[in-house]
């Protein structure tokens, strides 16, 4: 009896599970695994699927004779940079909702709601033409202001409900202790808050790091990101696919392991919105 | 509570600016304070995305044209009726239903799939429900990158599977013909796209209490019984706000295609969003471009209010 149970669990769940994670992990784990194949294998046709040896030369060749490291270090102070502002954004917004019953609340939450709806091409073309007239095309600070901007929904969004879940008597306490609004905020609700702010911190690094359209249209030659970059590097005749997945490899890692390690609390608030309806 | 200490500390805490008259009633009467807190993120959403679309807006209804920057005379609805008499603009709004509806079907199937076999109790739960959420942890260039190797016609690794296995008769050139090219580019979507489903309706279903499945055992209902009358009403709404989400999600999204195949092969993978990118950008039409946004964004407007009603404040 109780082996058939096992059985049961193994046939009924465990290998369709094994089934849906394969086709989830395979091509990631295929991408990873062809970094590391020398181009005799790559380029080959008909391709094997074992590789017969292991090798570093696409990423070595990638760190040493391409731009890619630069590319690396301009996501990153973008990715910085956005995590920084839309928080800086994001958080006194988010208190504000969680805090004040005014006039327009609720019509505010549904405003910002809806700049995620419009479509991205609604926003790119007056927005590079905006950027181009204030001179700051193809600089930092338009990459990030607009990725900032473009997840701020978010953000004040999954702030609220973190902010909601600190009593209010904490607040009422230091302000009868002579604490300002912003003096309450920084010194009691942000440590208290900071699991939820890491977590959206880490959502905004991770979005800003992915993303190419912005990256594309707003900068891409004095400010470069990997992911304009790399389908740069697709756009050329010889497609050199050694080097273009060594470059996915690398790019991938950060974000897949941020998203791992934030993903109970990500998880969470990424379908509050929609468990709640 | 020593109500005389409250009193005295509170004389130092009008010198730093907070508004005067009673701590509580503050919070009821806030006044100025929450606008305050709100101005930076307002004024964000104001200059970066309210100004733009405006833009886009009065741009539909002019004529601009990306060298000649200078003159942009008045159109009137000359953008539009150009849209809407170009073949093209049905053919991409067919396209992008077939990708609307193709992708957000499959990767609902098998993220409801996926939530329904990981709600269930196995040794190794915890580090499957962790690991199937790593295609949605990846850029769209690299999820692009990543299908067009294992569709290429050469080299790539589903050709040669299939072929192994019988599946194909020879290698097909999944990206590079008009008749194979969608299905190359949905297949990239819908992983990319099956596990926000998958999480979504995972914690859906651990919000569903687990005594009504007693009682339905109490009452005789088997397995069927139970999906049909506890699992789906208890997840419908998760189910209808997650589909709004992703629909307006995927109806927008042009990255993975503009990657995988720019629209190609001919026009075989142009969906509405991407043409009006296309139209404006390569070819220097904002005018066009920005008509063919407009009509993105009304095509849309019935979804997004369904959206916003569901999550209302």
């Amino acid at each position: 009896m109780k082996r058939q149970l096992r059985l049961l669990r193994l046939l009924g769940t465990e290998l369709p599970v094994v089934a849906i994670l394969g086709f989830a992990l395979l091509p990631w784990i295929w991408m990873m695994l062809s970094s590391f194949r020398p181009d005799s294998e790559l380029t080959h046709s008909p391709i094997t699927l074992i590789p017969s040896q292991l090798t570093l030369v696409h990423h070595i060749e990638l760190l040493q004779r391409t731009s890619f490291i630069w590319n690396l270090r301009d996501s990153l102070v973008v990715a910085c940079g956005a995590v920084a502002l839309g928080l800086g954004l994001a958080l006194p917004a988010a208190y504000a909702f969680s805090r004040f019953r005014f006039r327009g609340r609720g019509a505010l939450r549904t405003g910002f709601l809806v700049i995620n709806m419009f479509p991205v091409v609604m926003l790119i073309l007056p927005l590079f033409v905006l950027m181009r007239e204030l001179g700051l095309l193809d600089t930092y600070v338009a990459l990030i202001a607009g990725h900032a901007t473009f997840t701020l929904p978010f953000a004040i969004w999954l702030l609220t409900s973190y902010v909601d879940g600190i009593p209010q008597e904490l607040d009422q306490a230091a302000m009868i202790d002579g604490a300002t609004r912003l003096q309450t905020l920084w010194l009691v609700v942000l440590p208290l808050a900071l699991p939820g702010v890491v977590a959206v911190g880490i959502y905004l690094f991770i979005t800003s790091w992915n993303e190419y359209l912005f990256a594309l249209m707003l900068a891409g030659r004095n400010v470069r990101t990997v992911t304009v970059a790399l389908q740069l590097f697709i756009g050329e005749n010889q497609i050199q696919w050694g080097l273009l997945m060594a470059g996915g490899t690398l790019v991938a890692l950060p974000a897949t392991i941020l998203f791992l390690f934030a993903q109970r609390q990500l998880v969470g608030g990424l379908t509050g919105g929609a468990v709640k309806g | 509570m020593n109500v005389s200490t409250a009193q005295q500390r509170r004389v130092p805490s009008q010198a730093w600016g907070t508004k005067g008259g009673g701590r509580r009633s503050s919070i009821l009467r806030p006044g100025a304070t929450p606008w305050l807190m709100l101005a930076p993120a307002l004024a964000a959403a104001a200059i970066l995305v309210l100004l733009p679309v405006l833009d886009t807006l009065w741009m539909s209804f002019h004529d601009v044209i990306l060298y000649r920057p200078r003159s942009r005379p008045f159109a009137g609805l000359a953008n539009y009726a150009w849209a809407l008499t170009d073949p093209v603009f049905w053919e991409s709004l067919r396209h992008s239903l077939v990708w609307i509806v193709c992708a957000v079907s499959l990767q609902f199937a098998l993220g409801f799939a996926a939530a329904l076999l990981l709600n269930r109790s196995f040794a190794w739960r915890g580090i499957a429900r962790a690991l199937i959420v790593v295609p949605w942890a990846l850029p769209s260039v690299i999820i692009g990158l990543i299908w067009t190797w294992m569709l290429d016609f050469n080299l790539g690794v589903l050709n040669e599977i299939g072929v192994r296995l019988g599946l194909l008769s020879a290698s097909i050139p999944w990206l590079a013909q008009p008749s194979t090219a969608m299905a190359g580019v949905l297949l990239a979507i819908v992983w990319q796209g099956f596990p926000f489903f998958a999480v979504t309706l995972l914690a859906g279903l651990q919000a569903i209490p687990g005594e009504l499945y007693e009682a339905a055992s109490i009452d005789g209902a088997g397995p069927f019984g139970k999906f049909r009358h506890i699992t789906l009403p208890g997840l419908a709404g998760v189910m209808a706000t997650a589909l709004l989400l992703r629909m307006i999600w995927v109806a927008n999204s042009l990255d993975l295609i503009l990657v995988m195949t720019n629209g190609g092969p001919g026009t075989a993978t142009q969906t509405l969003p991407l043409h009006a990118f296309l139209t404006a950008w390569s070819g220097g039409n904002y005018g066009h471009g920005a008509a063919l946004s407009v009509l993105l964004t009304l095509l849309l407007l019935g979804v997004v209010v369904a959206y916003v009603w569901r999550n209302r404040a």
